[in-house]
């Protein structure tokens, strides 16, 4: 008798393209982070012209640090969730069961998490650069540079969110542990713009943002796989 | 229904012996010799805390046993876990999305276990077994707690799969989906699966009684507590 669960091996590529677009549709679907990532991101940044006030040398000088500092506190905020919602109602289980494995589990969360949340802050950064009267010139490498370095933001906040998947109200805690491993991003991406802004030579800074990200993926994966494993215990 | 499942290998085979299991620095339970061949129906009963779900997380290997081996063999060949794309488990948690409706959560489950999508048929064949038809398009956020569970229930006759896991697969059913879910599981093992439940209320189908109290580690040996830290 013929099995048909058995006829030809599933395709790890399609699951992961389905786990992919699931948590895309739940992302900005009802109650999804993303929409509050992006909110959070935009209110904050025009917080700072009435805060520091209106000169526009003043805000073009914290500009790039301001964009990027906020966006890094926009992808947590939508991060501590990223595990825990399908931790708590068992659907955690059944991507463990699926041919996957526990590192593609943490890819497809990670890429779908970069999709669905941090790339639109990087979309939408320019619009509050224009808030900020960001130099002509800084436009181009402030989108480059958050390009380059988001995909990290999500990497190593997939770590702190599978660290403290079964920890209650554990947002606060993750916030304490991925923060200071957003620094070395945080350095080259402002860098890279401030460079840009002053005429200088922006190459450098993005070859260090990238080479953060590239070892955000390394670690970040087999990280988050080894704390999903503890939490299945 | 006979055209949803195949007709599973005679030959298949779990099977542990001396299971030793720890929780939090607790022993849960010691020497557990268990079997449960293809056409099997084993039904774990004892004590809240008796170890009944932890048995399940052990062989599907969620759990690192402390001692002891499980043994599963399926066509020809023998592995110490039950492996992953040969059965489907039940927990008491549903594994749905409320946001979606039954049929996303329903293809989402099935793409997840098999990479394709399902024919619409065999969702509607499998949803009516519950009396889930009506349900599909709705969004899990406005179910009952027993329409969730019944929805959890579904992927058993979605996904073919020999080996069937459950955790309290009887909780918050009527009696009609009861019926159902006894039927069902009748015919999964006429045609060769294997069902192991964890249940506290009698399922309805005749099979093997393993009573997870007798199991029990003795306290007063006082061995479970680590010495090691005093």
């Amino acid at each position: 008798m013929s099995h048909p669960s058995h006829a030809q091996p599933p395709s790890v590529l399609s699951v992961f393209i389905a786990l992919v677009r699931r948590d895309i549709a739940l992302a900005w679907g009802q109650g999804g982070a993303s929409l509050l990532a992006l909110g959070f991101f935009l209110i904050a940044v025009s917080l700072f012209p009435f805060g520091v006030g209106p000169e526009p040398q003043v805000l073009a000088r914290i500009a790039p640090g301001v964009i990027w500092v906020v966006a890094l506190m926009a992808s947590v905020v939508s991060l501590d969730r990223l595990y825990q919602a399908d931790y708590e109602d068992g659907s955690l289980d059944d991507l463990v069961l699926s041919p996957m494995g526990l590192v593609g589990i943490a890819g497809a969360k990670v890429l779908a998490h970069w999709l669905s949340t941090t790339l639109p802050l990087a979309v939408a950064a320019p619009a509050l650069a224009v808030l900020l009267s960001l130099p002509d010139a800084g436009y181009p490498v402030l989108v480059i540079s958050l390009l380059i370095g988001t995909p990290a933001l999500s990497l190593i906040g997939s770590i702190g969110a599978s660290l403290t998947v079964a920890v209650r109200r554990g947002g606060v805690l993750m916030f304490l542990l991925i923060l200071p491993l957003y620094v070395p991003t945080l350095i080259f991406g402002v860098g890279a713009v401030d460079a840009a802004v002053t005429l200088g030579d922006p190459l450098p800074h993005l070859a260090l943002l990238g080479a953060t990200t590239l070892i955000a993926l390394v670690v970040g994966l087999a990280a988050s796989a080894a704390a999903l494993k503890l939490a299945l215990e | 229904m006979t055209d949803v499942n195949p007709i599973f290998d005679s030959g298949t085979r779990l099977s542990g012996s001396a299971l030793v299991c720890h929780r939090g620095g607790r022993r849960v339970f010691e020497g557990l010799n268990f079997e449960a061949q293809a056409g099997d129906f084993l039904s774990l009963t004892g004590r809240n805390g008796s170890g009944k779900s932890t048995f399940l997380r052990l062989i599907t290997g969620f759990l690192p046993k402390s001692s002891g081996a499980i043994s599963y063999c399926r066509r020809g060949e023998a592995t110490d876990f039950l492996v992953s794309d040969d059965f489907t488990l039940v927990g008491h948690q549903n594994g749905l999305k409320p946001s979606f409706t039954l049929r996303e959560n329903a293809n989402f489950y099935y793409r997840l276990m098999t990479g394709s999508a399902p024919a619409a048929e065999r969702l509607k064949i499998a949803a009516d077994i519950f009396a889930l038809g009506p349900l599909l398009d709705e969004p899990v956020q406005y179910f009952s707690s027993g329409q969730r569970h019944r929805s959890a229930l579904m992927r058993l006759p979605l996904v073919a799969r020999q080996t069937w896991l459950m955790d309290e697969p009887t909780v918050g059913l009527d009696a009609d989906n009861r019926a159902a879910l006894a039927a069902l599981i009748q015919h999964h093992m006429a045609c060769g699966g294997i069902v192991i439940a964890a249940t506290h209320d009698p399922m309805g189908v005749a099979g093997r009684v393993l009573d997870m109290d007798q199991f029990q580690p003795n306290i007063e040996v006082g061995d479970d507590l680590d010495e090691g830290w005093l």
